[in-house]
Formats: C-alpha cells, sequence, structure tokens
C-alpha cells in the first residue's frame, strides 16, 4: 500500500486500470438476421499490463474494443475496469483507431486538446498539450492542419490526443495498420516508450503476429468469427526485444499453427 | 524524433528558380503591354470612324479605352514585378479580347447598323445610360440590396437551424423531413401571389419570399452534411466525455460546414430569383422594376446596362461568398473544392 501511494506520487501519472471481461458475447444485426461476432470471450488483465488481442482481420476483436471503451454494449456477459461495471465511454479508457480521424478543421495542437475541452479545463491544463507534443514529436507542427501531415505523424497526433488525457487504459485497434514498414517500427519503438514511462494498460487489437510479439507481454490469440480464444500465451522476455530472438520464433510458430497457419507455403 | 516521414507542409508552392530568373529577366510585362495597345487601337477606331448617327457618348467611350488603354501600359512598364499584379497577370488575354468585343460591337451597331436599332444599341448608348440615369440606378441598387440581404441572412440562419435540428434529431427530422420534401421544390416564386395576400406590404412579403428561397436549400444541404459526418468523429468526441453540446457545436457543425456553404451559394442564386420577381411583379423599386420600366419605354440600352449592372452585382455577391467560404473553410485546402 505504501508503496503503491509513493509510486503514485512520484511519477504523477494515473496507474493502469485492470480489466475484467466475462462471458461477453455480441452480434450484429443485418439484413440476413443477426451476425454472431463475440462468442463468451472471458479473460483479465491486469493493471500496468501490455496486451495484445491477435486474430485474423475482422474476427470482432475491434468490436471489443468498442464494448471495453463504453461506444457500445454486449449483447451479453459482463465488462469491468478495476471492478466496476463498464456502462459508457469514459476518458480513463481511451481508444486510438486505425484511421487517425484527427478533426481537419482543427490543428494539431487543438486536435489534442479535445479532451481537455469536453472536460472543461482547457485553459487550467494546456500545459499538458505542450508536453504530449513533445512527447510525440510534433512540437514543430502544432499549428499544422491534419491533411499537411504524413500518415505516420496524424497516427501521432491521434495517440497524442489520447494521451493529453491521463489515460489508465489505452485500447489501441490496430492503431499502425495503416503505416509503411518503417515508420511502423519506429511508432512501435515510441509506443513501448511512452507505456514503460506512463504505466497505463494497454489493450492492443492487431492481426501483425511480429507486432504482437514485439509489443506485448501477453497475447490472446482470437479464433475467426464468431472470435473465440483460442489460447492465451506470455511473452517472457524483457524489452528492448530482437525480432531474430529464438524464443519469439518459437511463440511465433506455436501461434500460427493455433491460427492453422503451421504448414509453410 | 525520428523525422522518418516528416514532410515540411511548407514545402509546396515554392516557384522553381528558373521562374524567377525569367521574370526578372523581362523588365516588362509584355502582355500587359500588348492589352494597353489593344485599347488605344479600340480608341483611335472609335473616335476615326465616324458613327452612323452620332452618338453623344462616342467621344466618352474614346477616352474610356483610352484611359484604360493607358492604365494598363503604366502598369506594365512602371510595376511589372508588383505582388498584386502577379495575380491579374495570367488575365491580359482576357483584357485584350475585352477591346476586340467592344470593337465587334459597335461596328456592328454604331459604325454600320448592320445591327437594328432599337433592340441593338451601341456600347456608346449604354454608356450613356450610366452618364445620365445614374441617379435612378443607383436607387435601384440600394433597394434591391435592402431586399435581397436581410431576406437572404434571414433565410440562411433559418435554414441552418432547420437543417442541424433535421440532421441531428431523428424526431424532428420525421416530422420536418416530409414537409420539406413536400413544400420545398415548390419555387418561391409561386408562392408570390399568396404572400402579397398575406403580408402587410408587399416589401414584407418579398422579404419572406426571398428567406424562403434562400432557407431550402441551406436546410437540405445543412441536414445531408450533419448526417453525412464520419460516426468516428463522434465516437472520439464521446470517448473523450464530450457532452451532446460539444458533439453538436464543435463536431457536427464544423464537419457539416462545406455542405452548409454549398447550400448558402444554392440559396443565393435562388433569391436572386425571387428578388428580380418581386420586384417586376410588386414592389416599386430596385432593379427588377428598373428592368420593367425600360422595356416599357422601349428603352433598350438602360434595360441592356442595368443587366449588367445585375451581372456585376450578383456575381460580386457570390465572389463574395465564395471568399468567406475560403476563410471559414480554410482547413480543407488541398482537399476537394466546388
Amino acid at each position: 500500500m505504501t508503496v503503491a501511494l509513493a509510486s503514485t506520487v512520484a511519477n504523477d501519472a494515473a496507474p493502469g486500470l485492470a480489466l475484467q471481461i466475462r462471458g461477453v458475447s455480441h452480434a450484429f444485426d443485418t439484413k440476413t438476421g443477426p451476425l454472431q461476432v463475440l462468442d463468451d470471450v472471458t479473460f483479465s488483465v491486469e493493471a500496468g499490463e501490455f496486451v495484445a488481442l491477435l486474430g485474423p482481420s475482422g474476427c470482432g476483436k475491434s468490436t471489443l474494443l468498442r464494448l471495453i471503451s463504453g461506444l457500445d454494449a454486449p449483447r451479453a456477459g459482463k465488462l469491468g475496469a478495476d471492478g466496476v461495471r463498464i456502462i459508457g465511454p469514459d476518458p480513463s479508457r481511451l481508444l486510438v483507431f486505425q484511421d487517425p480521424t484527427l478533426y481537419p478543421w482543427r490543428s494539431v495542437r487543438q486536435n489534442l486538446a479535445v479532451g481537455l475541452e469536453t472536460r472543461g479545463v482547457a485553459r487550467q491544463q494546456a500545459h499538458r498539450v505542450d508536453e504530449v507534443l513533445k512527447l510525440v514529436g510534433l512540437e514543430a507542427f502544432a499549428d499544422a492542419l491534419p491533411h499537411e501531415l504524413s500518415g505516420g505523424m496524424a497516427q501521432r497526433a491521434a495517440l497524442g490526443r489520447v494521451l493529453v488525457n491521463d489515460p489508465r487504459l489505452l485500447l489501441l485497434d490496430e492503431p499502425l495498420g495503416k503505416l509503411d514498414s518503417l515508420t511502423r517500427m519506429t511508432l512501435q519503438g515510441e509506443l513501448l516508450k511512452i507505456w514503460q514511462t506512463s504505466r497505463f494498460t494497454s489493450l492492443l487489437v492487431t492481426h501483425d503476429v511480429e507486432e504482437a510479439l514485439l509489443l506485448a507481454q501477453r497475447i490472446i490469440v482470437f479464433s475467426d468469427r464468431p472470435a473465440r480464444i483460442v489460447c492465451e500465451l506470455e511473452v517472457p522476455l524483457s524489452y528492448p526485444r530482437h525480432r531474430d530472438d529464438p524464443t519469439l520464433v518459437a511463440l511465433r510458430r506455436e501461434i500460427l499453427v493455433s491460427l492453422g497457419h503451421g504448414h509453410d507455403l | 524524433m525520428s523525422g522518418l516521414e516528416a514532410t515540411h507542409p511548407a514545402g509546396q508552392g515554392a516557384t522553381s528558380p528558373v521562374a524567377t530568373r525569367r521574370a526578372a529577366a523581362s523588365p516588362i510585362w509584355r502582355g500587359g503591354l500588348g492589352a494597353a495597345s489593344v485599347w488605344i487601337s479600340a480608341a483611335a477606331l472609335t473616335v476615326l470612324w465616324p458613327d452612323l448617327t452620332p452618338w453623344a457618348r462616342t467621344s466618352l467611350l474614346a477616352t474610356v479605352q483610352a484611359v484604360l488603354g493607358l492604365v494598363l501600359a503604366v502598369l506594365a512598364v512602371a510595376a511589372p514585378g508588383s505582388r498584386r499584379l502577379a495575380r491579374i497577370k495570367p488575365l491580359a488575354p482576357w483584357f485584350a479580347a475585352l477591346p476586340v468585343i467592344l470593337t465587334v460591337w459597335q461596328v456592328l451597331t454604331a459604325k454600320t447598323g448592320l445591327l437594328p436599332l432599337p433592340f441593338f444599341p451601341p456600347p456608346q448608348s449604354i454608356l450613356e445610360v450610366y452618364t445620365d440615369d445614374s441617379g435612378r440606378l443607383v436607387e435601384s441598387i440600394v433597394h434591391s440590396m435592402l431586399l435581397l440581404l436581410p431576406g437572404y441572412l434571414l433565410g440562411g440562419l433559418a435554414g441552418f437551424g432547420v437543417g442541424v435540428s433535421v440532421g441531428w434529431s431523428r424526431a424532428i427530422s420525421y416530422w420536418a423531413h416530409p414537409i420539406l420534401r413536400f413544400v420545398g421544390p415548390l419555387p418561391a416564386t409561386a408562392w408570390l401571389p399568396v404572400a402579397f395576400f398575406f403580408f402587410p406590404g408587399t416589401r414584407s412579403a418579398s422579404t419572406f419570399l426571398i428567406a424562403l428561397s434562400t432557407a431550402f436549400p441551406v436546410a437540405v444541404l445543412t441536414a445531408s452534411g450533419i448526417g453525412s459526418v464520419s460516426a468516428g468523429f463522434y465516437d472520439i468526441a464521446r470517448t473523450l466525455g464530450a457532452s451532446k453540446r460539444f458533439l453538436i457545436t464543435k463536431v457536427a457543425i464544423p464537419a457539416a460546414l462545406p455542405h452548409v456553404f454549398v447550400g448558402l451559394f444554392m440559396g443565393l442564386g435562388a433569391s436572386f430569383a425571387v428578388l428580380i420577381v418581386a420586384e417586376m411583379m410588386g414592389v416599386k423599386a430596385g432593379l427588377g422594376w428598373y428592368l420593367q420600366w425600360a422595356q416599357g419605354w422601349a428603352a433598350y440600352a438602360n434595360l441592356y446596362g442595368a443587366l449588367i449592372i445585375m451581372a456585376l452585382l450578383f456575381s460580386g455577391l457570390i465572389s463574395l461568398l465564395f471568399a468567406v467560404r475560403d476563410k471559414a473553410l480554410a482547413w480543407q485546402k488541398g482537399m476537394v473544392r466546388w
């Protein structure tokens, strides 16, 4: 208890949020009837943990993130944050989408300040915007408009817009999915660094096995739609990790087998 | 940070060194000088070729043409490098074409009479309208603007309000949308007889109709603009704790603004039509009334003169709207334009 308090004071950052997912199922209504996307999903995430949700594209992982963010409510099951049932969006649980979805009429700085404005603290906490601009490396582009940014910079701004609010849980919905491989590698490193210093809980949805292995402490593998948990793996390696590490190569093989891609082409 | 994908936004649009050197090497604006010579030739022709029957303002026309030519020549020689001039330089072919058109017109009318009077007055007779009937014309312009602008602003505001409500609220849309779809396509001018009957005066009736004609396109386009806002924009704001008010004023409306301006543009066009018809039918003042008055006297020069003023006025208002739009939608630069 004393240790936890001391670290809170020292870091000045909100500690991570623990997550409880219990028997969650979800479906969408389509013209041809209900489309099941999540099937009885149960798992937990500890405070400050970095967990990857891995599975084929379109399997329903993103839906799960929307449920955790509180944007949608599940058809069945319960979702809890620190033991409290999730019933709606909350600035402590924030999403980063695959598309940056920056407001094109706002400059980078104004985009980062959106969360402060909605909470009515834009004036008092303006310094947070400057801090985060520096953190995501966009100081020089603070007054640029979104259409002037490259894909990587736009995604950094989107990440910054979330970080300004000191989230306790970061929901990353394939945030690097549309970037070129070099930018992607750079941003993976930066994301990891930010997570290591801020210690929020991270939940990363991805279909990239390597990305999951490089970033996450634990990987939950999902089946094709409707998404069901296939297996869970710990990644027992410290950071920074190397792509060619034999442990990672072995884990990669194990994951591919579990996804039905065990044979070489 | 990494700088891997950094592309500086200010990197575009710089003039190439080659272009700069060429501009510096040429001390005069050749296009402007060429256009100046055409204007001065046109002036000479106006004076030297006698009119079929003498017109009072032939020498004034020649003076105006010569002065315009001289101004162009001075600009071309004295300030060829100025920034303002750079903006109009591409117009040199038009500056040269205008005196040619004027001359052809003059030759066909005043000089040879190939096009018959009174239907085809020469340019000097239109100049005469501007010098001799300026009082009535200015009064008409003022009247038209005093009728158009309040109606347009009122209609724009009302249409915007209706559009936002219909676009945002499902309940309002349920009731208002069918009414809009049913009543909206009626041209506002069709309401004219009814409006003149219901309103205390022709002026208030016309203001109402101008507002109506503006409000319809603004409402429909604002509603569709708000309806087509990307769901991701709302999701982001909602996760960040946005209130309904924030979602409407800070997300939906800015995102719909490009549509709103299309509606304002269409509404402006519609309001011109209503203005002129209203002035012809009921309001005994303004440019529409002037047109009818001129027609009644078979004063075709006055008719064309008023039409030219109207064209200048209305295209000026549209340019003004575009300027406001460009300012409000500066963030769209580089995106799709209309």
